[in-house]
């Protein structure tokens, strides 16, 4: 028996959902008092992979043949379950990650096991296994019982805190076999806004809606979350207007997110948007309707215009950064 | 072309959520149900290329019981050719992808297209369960999705940017916003839905691996802490040494 997580690079440079991940695997294997092993896809450096072991991996399983280089849902879904099996892990965690997405389901179906996707916190393991998720769009968290001795997880970005558990790095080279149609897809292209914080796994985010008038004024939008080191999202009439790309849609038909922080300008607080949004540690709303329905969700407000409201925040975060820096 | 939509049938989005005492299950008394909105954007793509290219057809399929059939009769209005139903209770992912594979596996279709995950159970799960049952490529959170020949070319949204993938059919996708603009029935969609086909089939045996054994909804914010628009360092301030997230 042993806990085996799925540790997502990108280029070379495992993401913080990847120690994420690490973390919770290793806290389930303590939990059913065994070993954690990760396991590592594509071209990555001892370096980078002894990292892994920072955080509890007291294995770490690497595959690093050309053909694997790059991403290919059915061919990594395989391996995973390649992996699990030749390690014995009737525990598998992912990230809730865009590709851990499409890959999870694939990796359950191999394994005949459960698979509990979007999981908020540690499962409960006093009687039976039981793991907590999501639901309704933000609205519920659900508690899913599993039966099946397979089980595979994926761990919602966010949601777990990465935690040291310093072990002696153990790197062994792993060799999946590839099936008849693994292969079919190919990566034509990869695009990148580099300079740009992620929205799924942002600490921060600032994000704006119709309050804002026009595409043209999101140039403080922009500021302020550079400022803060922030992600930049939007509210769905916005993106529909085109204002902002789709990948900026947070809330109930957009994206789901949790970061620590979350302010919203000139976002009126339709249930559908907070669907998306109420998970969010503390949320701070600037808004020039005291009666809009996000103050009530909120934990700081500010009645006003954002016009006039944002460019003096960014002028007091400046100086707090330089009293503070 | 020969297209499958699974469709699956969701509180409206405004539905305020609630649960029975004992927390295990939902209350669906009085509340709307309509097409899961991801659903509705992959059923317009569908029938976007279905009618760029002659003699296809697009197929709509449900898991689930009698209930949804207004919103099966819907997918009907918007334009699908026709649909079937699985007399089931859909009881997990695995479940209504099982299902959906056997029914794939005999008809045989070059695309089937859902949703990137349902509103409410928010699994994700589907698109790429059907994939390795019918051991054919499943791409997941699919945001342009073209067809030139037997090759489709699909955009999927990666963590701070896209990845463009070529992928040959048969092969599953799920939506997500921007694939299409959601058509709405019109009127003579709604009069054609009554007489197109929609055929109900028994569920074939399938074990569930998990069941969800409580539902809570989650604890309510304390009450918002306004700052005077005359303070917005004050704002700053509170967010370091109170919130401490800055
Ligand atoms: C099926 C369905 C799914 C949906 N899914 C989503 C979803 O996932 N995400 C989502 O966001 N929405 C979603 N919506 C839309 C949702 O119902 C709301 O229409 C939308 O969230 C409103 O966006 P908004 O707050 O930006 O705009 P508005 O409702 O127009 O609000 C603008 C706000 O800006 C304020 N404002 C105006 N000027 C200023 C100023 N100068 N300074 C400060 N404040 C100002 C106004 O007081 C107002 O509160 C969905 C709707 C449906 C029907
Ligand atoms: N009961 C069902 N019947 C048919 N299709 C479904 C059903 N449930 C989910 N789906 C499809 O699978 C997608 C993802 O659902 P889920 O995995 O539950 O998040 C949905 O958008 C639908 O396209």
């Amino acid at each position: 028996m042993s806990v085996l997580v799925y540790t997502e690079h990108a280029e070379g440079k495992f993401k913080k959902s990847s120690f994420e991940v690490v973390s919770y695997g290793a806290a389930i294997a303590q939990q059913l008092g065994t070993n954690l092993v990760a396991l590592s896809i594509g071209n990555v450096s001892s370096d980078e992979l002894n990292k892994l072991a920072q955080y509890g991996a007291s294995k770490i399983l690497s595959v690093s043949e050309d053909a694997y280089k790059s991403f290919v849902n059915q061919a990594y879904g395989a391996v995973i379950a390649q992996a699990a099996q030749k390690e014995g892990a009737n525990v598998v965690v992912l990230s809730a990650s865009f590709s851990g997405k499409g890959l999870a389901p694939r990796v359950a179906v191999k394994l005949n096991a459960a698979y509990v996707d979007g999981a908020v916190s540690l499962p409960d393991t006093t009687n039976g296994f039981m793991v907590r998720k999501g639901a309704f769009s933000g609205k519920a968290f659900a508690d899913v019982s599993i039966s099946s001795e397979n089980k595979v997880i994926a761990l919602m970005p966010n949601a777990y805190k990465v935690v040291e558990n310093s072990q002696n790095p153990n790197v062994e080279a792993f060799t999946p076999v590839a099936g008849s149609n693994d292969f079919a897809t190919m990566i034509k292209e990869i695009v990148r806004a580099s300079d740009k914080v992620s929205l799924p796994d942002a600490e921060l985010v600032v994000s704006a809606g119709r309050g804002m008038k026009g595409p043209e004024n999101w140039g403080m939008i922009e500021e302020l979350a550079q400022l803060l080191g922030a992600a930049t999202a939007c509210s769905k009439p916005v993106s529909d207007a085109h204002w902002r790309p789709h990948s900026e849609h947070v809330g109930q038909t957009g994206i789901a997110v949790s970061p620590n922080l979350y302010i919203a300008i000139g976002i009126s607080g339709a249930i559908q948007h907070l669907a998306g949004v109420s998970s969010s540690k503390v949320i701070v709303v600037i808004n020039k309707d005291p009666e809009a329905p996000f103050f009530k969700a909120a934990d700081y407000g500010i009645v006003g215009d954002a016009f006039e409201v944002v460019p003096q925040l960014i002028s007091a975060i400046k100086e707090f950064k330089a009293v503070n820096a | 072309m020969k297209i499958l939509v699974c469709i699956s049938n969701v509180p409206d989005t405004t539905t305020k959520i609630n649960f029975t005492d004992d927390h295990k299950s939902f209350v669906s008394n009085g509340v709307t149900f309509i097409i899961n909105p991801y659903d509705e954007i992959a059923l317009t793509r569908a029938l976007e290329i279905s009618e760029a290219n002659a003699g296809s057809t697009v197929t709509v399929i449900h898991v689930g019981d009698a209930s949804a059939e207004p919103t099966i009769r819907k997918a009907l209005a918007i334009g699908a050719t026709d649909a079937v139903r699985i007399n089931a209770n859909a009881r997990d992912a695995f479940f209504v992808a099982s299902q959906i594979a056997n029914y794939a596996k005999e008809q045989g279709f070059d695309l089937i297209l859902t949703g990137r995950e349902s509103i409410d159970y928010n699994g994700a799960q589907v698109a790429s369960m059907i994939g390795e049952l019918l051991n054919i490529p499943s791409i997941s959170i699919v945001k342009s999705l073209t067809l030139d020949g037997t090759t489709v070319t699909l955009e999927r949204e990666i963590e701070g940017g896209k990845e463009v993938i070529s992928c040959p059919l048969p092969l599953v996708a799920s939506a997500s916003e921007g694939m299409a603009e959601p058509r709405i029935a019109g009127m003579r969609g709604i009069m054609s839905a009554r007489t197109k086909t929609l055929a109900v089939i028994e569920p074939s045996d399938v074990p569930a691996l998990q069941t969800i054994t409580n539902y809570d909804k989650p604890a309510p914010r304390s009450q918002v802490k306004l700052v005077n628009v005359d303070d917005v360092k004050g704002l700053v301030t509170l967010l370091n040494q109170e919130a401490k997230v800055i």
